[in-house]
């Protein structure tokens, strides 16, 4: 993710849970099935891979952008390439993942329904973690403040954004139905990182979660 | 013609004996055991030199193969016994390195054609009793890796923890995994690619050419003529040592400053900085490497090509390989650029293989692989940790 590799430190990433871990890594990571295959995209320095390689006993594999980060995830034994999420995912073969994760990155791809279909291709489920642009701390910032918001979660100017394909809750739903991915459960969470564990109508999610995840697969 | 410069420091009779009589170990293959070549023919009886560092366990799951590359010789982290410099990767190889010979068995044998002790054409025919010369059979790559093969088998060797080299050691790194992938836990093919573009032909081809046009190689039997194509190596040399530079490198070491002078002399003296600066490269090349070897050894590299084995189809060279791979490229490198170890990766991914590649920022191009680089060595020590804990070797 290329939001993690600058130091900001977001809340998100100060949200730790009691083993140390990013509290959002942990809800992807219980979404894995133990001693699965997976790939990372957006791999970042490698924190999600070793989480899941240690707490999940996984097979995991990644893919990102920035060389510092490659570099840096090779060094601690990680079998991390360095690729683009839209155009090298193409490489692939069909289902040679268990599961596909992509975290905090799709909101900077130049082409999401390209990643998210080659995504199902190459992993039997995918994993996707995103902010959410639907929640009220957002909506008001354009409503009353008129400009382009900027919150602990995302803290860069509009200038200076790798982030380039914003997407609220409803309309990433919007895109599974769109290229035919099943929902097969989903998480939203505050801006702490913490899940938002009731029942709600999506509406809901989409004004009070900060960040969502979703656990999608095939529908055939 | 290149004049002065190519001062005779060492004794040449002294490179020619290491030929056959290397110093450092050698297994002799006797007419019973073969290493049966590429081009048809059985090659016995032969020889392999090599160099050990470090200890075997008990498990015997702690040797590591290292491949040199075109120049190179088993001499990897061990003073040289003909030019007396250190050894080709010191900085890589040696105690407390990222290739650690406190922890591992370390493996370096001198390739198959070559000139420090392993048969090749400046060894004695036992036909003959004179240096094989031209009548040495041309060997490939996966000649190299045979012999290497039959080395392991005598040193009791089943499986190795990692195979690492660059350049043409990158070669011999890919093919080792193509041939014996059972025999290869983790590979480290580094500044390398799976076959030698027209561009790599091109430059070799104008190195032997250099060789073969100086009237001293007499078709390859200087030996028998008491010559030595000494200026035409050395020309060879200067040529393929500007491709493992890159022009960022050379334009910062070099630029266009003079030589010792204030003014040009408006000769052909080595008037620039660059010009006397390659004259160095080769006249101290050819002190200790035999120019028929260097002819076979750069065909070996342009026949190399991983695909052609497998009907053009790169990814069937690694269908379901078991080894873990650390491909690395260099940013400045253009001799085997970034683009090919991309293409290794992606046929590595197509066949499932576990694979971390790693693109080095460096402007000291080709050769970036043998110099001071530390994250090179941080991403060899890393991937190698990582190896090295699911094999069980321990600390």
């Amino acid at each position: 993710m290329l939001s993690r590799i600058r130091h900001d430190l977001t809340m998100a990433e100060a949200a730790r849970g009691p083993g140390g871990a990013r509290v959002d890594l942990l809800l992807v990571a219980e979404m894995v099935a133990p001693g699965a295959k997976v790939l990372d995209v957006g791999c970042g320095d490698g924190e999600l891979l070793r989480l899941l390689a240690e707490s999940r006993g996984v097979d995991g594999r990644g893919i990102e952008l920035s060389r510092e980060g490659v570099n840096e995830c090779v060094a601690k034994g990680l079998a991390v390439i360095q690729g683009d999420a839209d155009t090298d995912l193409s490489d692939y073969p069909n289902d040679a993942f268990d599961y596909v994760i992509l975290s905090q990155t799709l909101q900077a791809t130049r082409h999401p329904r390209i990643v998210i279909e080659h995504m199902l291709r190459i992993g039997r489920h995918g994993i996707v973690s995103f902010p959410n642009f639907g929640h009220w701390g957002i909506r008001l910032q354009l409503l009353l403040g008129g400009h382009m918001p900027r919150t602990d979660n995302l803290p860069y100017a509009w200038w200076d954004s790798p982030n380039i394909h914003f997407c609220t809750i409803k309309d990433f739903r919007q895109l599974c139905h769109v290229v035919g991915a099943k929902m097969e459960k989903a998480v939203a969470l505050n801006a702490w990182g913490r899940a938002l564990r009731f029942n709600a109508p999506w509406w809901f999610w989409n004004l009070l979660g900060e960040q969502a995840v979703f656990l999608l697969s095939r529908r055939n | 013609m290149i004049e002065a410069g190519l001062g005779v420091a060492l004794d040449p009779a002294e490179r020619e004996r290491e030929a056959d009589f290397p110093r450092s170990l050698v297994v002799r293959f006797g007419i019973d055991r073969p290493l049966r070549l590429d081009a048809g023919i059985d090659l016995a009886p032969f020889q392999i030199a090599y160099q050990t560092y470090g200890t075997l366990n008990a498990a015997r799951s702690n040797a590591v193969l290292i491949c040199h590359a075109l120049t190179g010789d088993q001499h990897v982290a061990n003073l040289h016994p003909v030019t007396h410099k250190p050894g080709w990767w010191e900085t890589m190889v040696g105690p407390g390195r990222a290739i650690d010979t406190e922890r591992y068995f370390v493996i370096c044998p001198n390739v198959l054609g070559a000139c420090m002790g392993t048969t090749g054409p400046a060894s004695s025919n036992p036909v003959t009793g004179m240096p094989w010369g031209l009548d040495f059979p041309m060997i490939t790559i996966r000649d190299m890796v045979r012999a290497q093969a039959m080395l392991l088998d005598h040193l009791g060797i089943a499986s190795l923890f990692t195979i690492a080299g660059g350049s043409m050691g990158g070669m011999q790194v890919l093919q080792w995994c193509a041939s014996y992938p059972q025999r290869v836990f983790s590979a480290l093919p580094i500044a390398t690619s799976t076959r030698h573009s027209a561009q790599n032909i091109a430059f070799h081809e104008v190195g032997r050419q250099a060789v073969m046009a100086d009237p001293e190689w007499r078709h390859g039997r200087y030996f028998a003529d008491g010559t030595n194509p000494r200026r035409g190596l050395a020309v060879a040399r200067m040529g393929n040592h500007i491709t493992y530079l890159s022009d960022a490198a050379l334009h910062r070491k070099f630029g266009r400053r003079f030589q010792d002078r204030e003014n040009p002399t408006f000769s052909f003296d080595a008037d620039f900085q660059v010009e006397s600066y390659l004259r160095h490269q080769g006249s101290s090349f050819v002190e200790r490497f035999d120019a028929n070897s260097y002819l076979y050894l750069t065909r070996a590299m342009d026949y190399f090509d991983l695909a052609a084995d497998c009907d053009g189809v790169l990814a069937k060279a690694f269908k379901d390989t078991p080894t873990r791979f650390c491909v690395i490229s260099f940013t400045s490198d253009w001799l085997f650029p970034t683009s090919e170890s991309r293409a290794t990766v992606h046929a590595l991914n197509a066949g499932g293989a576990r694979v971390s590649f790693a693109e080095i920022v460096t402007d000291k191009g080709h050769d970036a692989f043998l110099l001071d680089e530390p994250e090179l060595f941080a991403i060899v020590r890393g991937f190698l940790e990582g190896a090295a804990r699911t094999r069980g070797l321990d600390r």
